[in-house]
């Protein structure tokens, strides 16, 4: 039930606002946070009191929705689940505290948006019935619309179309993949069904595989993003207020890879392989055109926006490996992305808010009078540049070793993104807080919420630096899932639905099972 | 004493961490007493370990420690291990002895700047992360110490930022020396799919077995591991972030951009020289860049108008000599004359800082002079770094570090008569530029009056060095004379002993050689700037004359190749891309779509004789293709 609960709770939670913030400002925001802290520390426990056993799946819970045409209301989680809701929800906190005192209009609805966003992001980690997916994923976009068209910054109606364009247009082909898949295995089997676990392993043709998974993988690849369909992240990041730009670089984005490592890969496997160079291809092109790209931007924002779309090619190179290592790697990468990231975002928040401008060109010297954020700063750019010690470093690492193997040259120019993000990583620094002070207004330094924020981040990219041993143990199951799935054990997927089975079997009468015990 | 190795790194991170959370609420003193203190703790806690390591040798000559497993993915398993050898012992008794006392020298020298505190934060972080890569047992963790002293230099080199221009010297060092560790990280991927380990102590064994001598991948990962220590060294082709990084205050320049950082990459192929013997071609490109090098490097600090640009590429130039002996397998000559530089070469630095600053800043050679009798201490002991360093026969420590790279240099099993003939001429240029720099700055006509002189906290360390660098050099005496063996010895259960090479060689006409040369180019340089300045003015009236010394003043040209070559392009495509050529592909699908409903909404005009006609010149056309038809 606890399942349920973290959705109840967040669609609740934002119902309650909206309706709070009618009569009071502050409410919402306490309700927000309130409500995000109950299901942090509930998944906390959660991830606690699992960690000791290396089952793949871990809760389950499972209703019927819409029998005739075989809905089923279901969500389970494994490690890769867990971990990225336990990030949703650290995130989703640190979101509330970044807009604290920036949003002033319509505080009630806005928290309701922000509240559903994380509802749709958290059932996208959960669903495993591919309608029920199709659904979260919806849910997490019309939210996310609305927070940039309403709240965003100058440009932020055509962000907003964009953003809306390119997500809709591409959830639409996966929509049709699903229905696809739904009809050739229940005209396969005479059970017609969106249950992922009866799903896995539908034989399908290899001509309709290649197909159907182009329908999945357009849509996570338009999400993750990969080039040439990376063009609405810039202008939503930067037009989105800073919680928007918190969530999207840290949690949307990561509804890409999940999708593919969930979804794209164990339904289509053979599909997978005969797409992977091509996509590999794409993610190395993507390290480096986005890389340049960054270097050449003057809106702070954009400058990072572009830094996703090189990190989160080695997000691609990193799947499409096959490799227990690189796949790590990938789990680690979504994490220390969202971190990196999500901090250099509310760093530049913080900029704006002081400055009223994105512009590096309008910055410079602020280290003299912000050394608490300069000193925050300069973690996150060298997490971003992939210094040793530092989160990011791991999962680069664990990515090229395990792409090393499969792929030689991709894996080379890969690496020499590396030189890349140094140059655009330093310029930051050097742009806004070296060089002669710009402007002659003094400029106050962190307040406590905001060294809050930036300080709980640092901890994390620093814990995941030096021991990330908790989350490789976590994810570990379902690497190993998707690692004997391509190291031709064809009875992987197999044995993971029949795994599931049993352990789901085992109490028949509860409708939630710890399927550990 | 073996449990305590963890306190040596520890010690410099806790002062760090220290001074990065609470340095800016401390006064000055609380400051320096962590920064200093931490660093020189951790100094004694060497000198207890070597003594101990030394009296009683461990099991196999090493000590490891392991802290904890980093993480354990598949059979990667990567452990924060610290491993102590002689090699590592060696290293690390320069890093926190010279560490300390260029700390104690800092705490007078950066007292007046106002981010004191900021300031021994990334020198103690420094001194951490170079520890950690010294100690390293395996090559992951090294990276980490790697790219962290990467860090340190990057953040001190740009710690009066200010300054456009500092700015810059920071990026570019950081940048050039993350091209090498980009290569060095690929030799990695290669030794772990090779070797299914990263641990140095399983690779150096194993390696012999699996890869036949002369083996492509083995050329291959040793061309790499090199790469990253050119990079780091500041060798050719990567040398050119070292002179623009003296932009950082002296006792950087003495710590990291002399004693400790750049030898990294004589650190690295010492330690790596299983991989690199496995493959003569790569041991030969060692040799080439060490040499190419030094000779390069040698004719720039011959030019250079600023005190501590000449000290710059002099250490270039002296880490070529160590590339040189590391390539012909002179191992242990090699780490002997990296210790020996360390300590003149941060000498003069810390003596050049002490000039500079009592001059108010003043870079310039050629607007100091005559300070021999106003700064007595500074004088005598940036005479005798400059003695080690031009290796004056007999009575420098220089002298004997140097001497043996000359001798290997042609005598050992990988020398060559062309790689000695570049070396000594490096040795007559070396002997020269000291002569020139040591004249310049101390004798003639005063041009700029001293401000304050330099205090005890700043002279104190001068002279402890100063005495090192001219007895240190006796642990190792040559074979003809003395043969005493201490150091070499020291190293020899790391590093093999060097192998000489066939042909018969006599020792003592090497010395007299390399003896007269060294005289040879300080009585030239002596004559030129001493006896006849006015020669040299003539000289340079002539325009050819000229050309070659703005060349060499330049660096021989190199920043400006890869300006046009390589930043420039980069750069210009970049800019004209800024609106991102793809987005632009989505926004024309969008104006088109635009323009033709913007056409079609065009013909909705509300005007009936449009529409009338419009169905008439409608119907018109489908009779005509009827009757066509």
């Amino acid at each position: 039930m606890i399942l349920v609960w973290l959705i109840l709770i967040l669609m609740g939670g934002g119902l309650l606002a909206f309706m709070l913030g009618q009569w009071n400002k502050s409410l919402p925001r306490w309700i927000a946070l309130f409500t995000l802290f109950a299901g942090f520390l509930g998944l906390l426990s959660l991830w606690i009191e699992q960690y000791r056993f290396t089952n793949t799946w871990l809760v389950n819970y499972k209703t019927e929705w819409i029998p005739s045409f075989g809905i089923t209301f279901h969500l389970a989680i494994d490690g890769l689940s867990l971990i990225l809701l336990t990030l949703t929800f650290f995130i989703g906190i640190l979101s509330i505290l970044s807009s604290w005192s920036d949003i002033r209009d319509r505080v009630g609805f806005y928290h309701f948006n922000l509240l559903w966003i994380l509802a749709g992001i958290s059932g996208v980690f959960m669903a495993m019935d591919l309608f029920l997916f199709y659904f979260f994923w919806e849910v997490m976009l019309i939210p996310m619309y609305f927070l940039i068209g309403i709240w965003g910054s100058e440009n932020r109606v055509y962000a907003a179309y964009k953003f809306f364009i390119f997500t809709q247009a591409s959830g639409l082909l996966m929509l049709l993949a699903i229905l696809g898949l739904y009809f050739i295995h229940g005209n396969n089997t005479g059970t017609f069904t969106y249950n992922y676990f009866e799903l896995l392993g539908t034989v399908i043709p290899e001509g309709t595989a290649n197909w159907l998974i182009a329908g999945f993988l357009i849509a996570f690849i338009v999400k993750l993003p990969l080039i040439p369909f990376h063009s609405w992240l810039p202008d939503a990041h930067s037009e989105a207020p800073t919680a928007g730009s918190l969530i999207l670089a840290a949690l949307l984005l990561k509804t890409g890879a999940y999708g593919i490592m969930r979804f794209a890969l164990p339904l289509f496997p053979q599909a997978a392989i005969n797409f992977a160079p091509w996509l590999m291809l794409l993610g190395v092109l993507g390290i480096i055109y986005g890389a340049i790209l960054a270097y050449a931007q003057t809106d702070l924002k954009r400058l990072v926006a572009y830094t996703s779309v090189s990190h989160m090619g080695f997000v691609v190179v990193g799947i499409f490996a096959f490799s227990e290592l690189a796949l790590q790697g990938v789990v680690m990468q979504l994490i220390t992305h969202a971190i990196s990231t999500g901090a250099l975002f509310v760093i530049a928040g913080i900029l704006k808010e002081r400055l009223h401008t994105r512009d590096i060109s309008a910055m410079g010297g602020f280290w003299q009078q912000m050394p608490k954020l300069g000193v925050l700063s300069m973690v996150f750019t060298m997490a971003s540049l992939g210094l040793p010690g530092l989160g990011n470093f791991i999962a680069e690492l664990l990515i090229l070793l395990g792409a090393f193997r499969s792929n030689l040259w991709i894996t080379i120019f890969a690496t020499a993104g590396l030189v890349f993000s140094a140059i655009y990583s330093l310029r930051i620094m050097q742009k806004v807080f070296f060089g002669p002070k710009a402007g002659s207004a003094p400029i106050s330094d962190l307040n406590w919420r905001e060294l809050s924020i930036l300080t709980s981040l640092t901890i994390v990219i620093i814990w995941l630096g030096v021991y990330p041993q908790p989350v490789i143990h976590t994810a570990k199951p379902m690497v190993k899932y998707i690692e004997n799935i391509f190291s031709g054990d064809a009875s992987a997927v197999k044995n993971n639905k029949l795994l599931y089975q049993m352990k789901t079997a085992e109490q028949p009468n509860k409708k939630e099972t710890y399927v550990s015990k | 004493m073996d449990n305590l190795l963890w306190l040596i790194p520890a010690l410099p991170l806790v002062g760090a961490m220290l001074l990065i959370l609470i340095g800016n609420l401390l006064p000055k003193t609380y400051v320096a007493i962590i920064g200093v203190g931490s660093i020189t703790i951790s100094a004694i806690v060497v000198l207890l370990t070597g003594y101990s390591f030394l009296s009683s040798p461990p099991e196999g000559g090493q000590l490891t420690q392991t802290l904890w497993v980093w993480f354990e993915v598949a059979n990667f398993k990567p452990e924060i291990t610290l491993y102590l050898d002689s090699l590592s012992l060696v290293f690390i008794f320069v890093i926190t002895f010279i560490g300390a006392l260029i700390h104690i020298y800092s705490a007078g020298f950066m007292a007046e700047d106002k981010d004191y505190s900021r300031f021994f934060a990334c020198m103690n972080l420094f001194v951490f992360s170079m520890l950690i890569l010294v100690l390293a047992d395996n090559l992951l963790l090294l990276y980490l110490g790697w790219e962290g002293v990467g860090l340190c230099s990057y953040l001190l080199i740009g710690f009066w930022h200010e300054s456009h221009a500092n700015g810059y010297a920071a990026r570019k060092a950081f940048i050039i020396t993350r091209i090498g560790d980009t290569a060095m990280a690929i030799g990695l991927f290669i030794l772990f799919y090779q070797f299914g380990t990263l641990s140095i102590n399983g690779i150096l064994q194993s390696a012999p077995n699996l890869w036949p001598v002369g083996s492509a991948i083995a050329t291959a990962t040793a061309l790499l591991l090199l790469a990253g220590g050119a990079g780091k060294s500041a060798q050719l082709p990567l040398q050119t972030w070292l002179p623009d990084a003296m932009a950082g205050p002296s006792p950087v320049s003495a710590l990291i951009h002399a004693a400790t950082m750049v030898t990294a990459g004589v650190y690295l192929i010492a330690r790596m020289h299983v991989i690199f013997e496995l493959s003569p071609a790569a041991q030969m490109t060692v040799a080439v860049i060490g040499a190419a090098t030094l000779f390069i490097a040698g004719f720039s600090a011959l030019t250079q108008h600023d005190i501590k640009r000449v000290l710059a590429y002099s250490t270039i130039s002296q880490i070529g000599y160590m590339f040189l002996a590391l390539g012909v397998g002179a191992y242990s000559a090699a780490i002997f004359h990296f210790m020996i530089h360390a300590f003149f070469k941060a000498l003069l630095f810390l003596a050049a800082g002490a000039v500079i600053e009592a001059l108010h800043h003043e870079h310039s050679m050629f607007r100091m002079g005559g300070l021999k009798d106003k700064l007595p201490v500074v004088f005598w002991t940036f005479l005798i770094g400059c003695a080690s360093l031009a290796a004056l026969p007999l009575i420098s420590s220089g002298f004997y570090s140097k001497d043996q790279i000359l001798w290997y240099s042609w005598a050992a099993e990988g020398g060559d008569a062309i790689l000695w003939v570049l070396a000594l001429s490096g040795a007559f240029i070396t002997a020269a530029y000291t002569t020139r720099m040591m004249i310049l700055t101390f004798w003639g006509e005063s041009k700029t009056e001293i401000g304050h002189k330099p205090g005890k906290l700043m002279t104190i360390p001068l002279v402890v060095l100063a005495f090192f660098a001219l007895f240190a050099g006796f642990i190792e005496l040559p074979h003809n004379f003395g043969h005493f063996t201490l150091f070499s010895d020291l190293l020899h259960p790391v590093l093999p002993e060097t192998r000489l090479g066939e042909s018969e060689t006599n020792e003592w006409i090497f010395q007299l050689v390399a003896a007269t040369v060294t005289l040879g180019g300080i009585s030239l340089a002596y004559y030129f700037y001493y006896k006849q300045p006015q020669r040299l003015s003539n000289l340079r009236s002539s325009g050819a004359f000229n050309r070659i010394y703005d060349f060499w003043l330049s660096g021989w040209g190199f920043d400006k190749i890869y300006d046009t070559l390589i930043v420039k392009p980069v750069v210009y495509l970049a800019n004209i891309n800024r609106r991102d050529i793809i987005d632009q592909i989505y926004n024309a699908i969008t104006s088109g779509t635009t323009a033709l409903y913007r056409l079609l909404s065009f013909t909705q005009s509300g005007s009936l004789r449009w529409y009338v006609m419009g169905l008439i010149v409608g119907a018109i056309l489908i009779l005509t293709i009827q009757i066509m038809l």
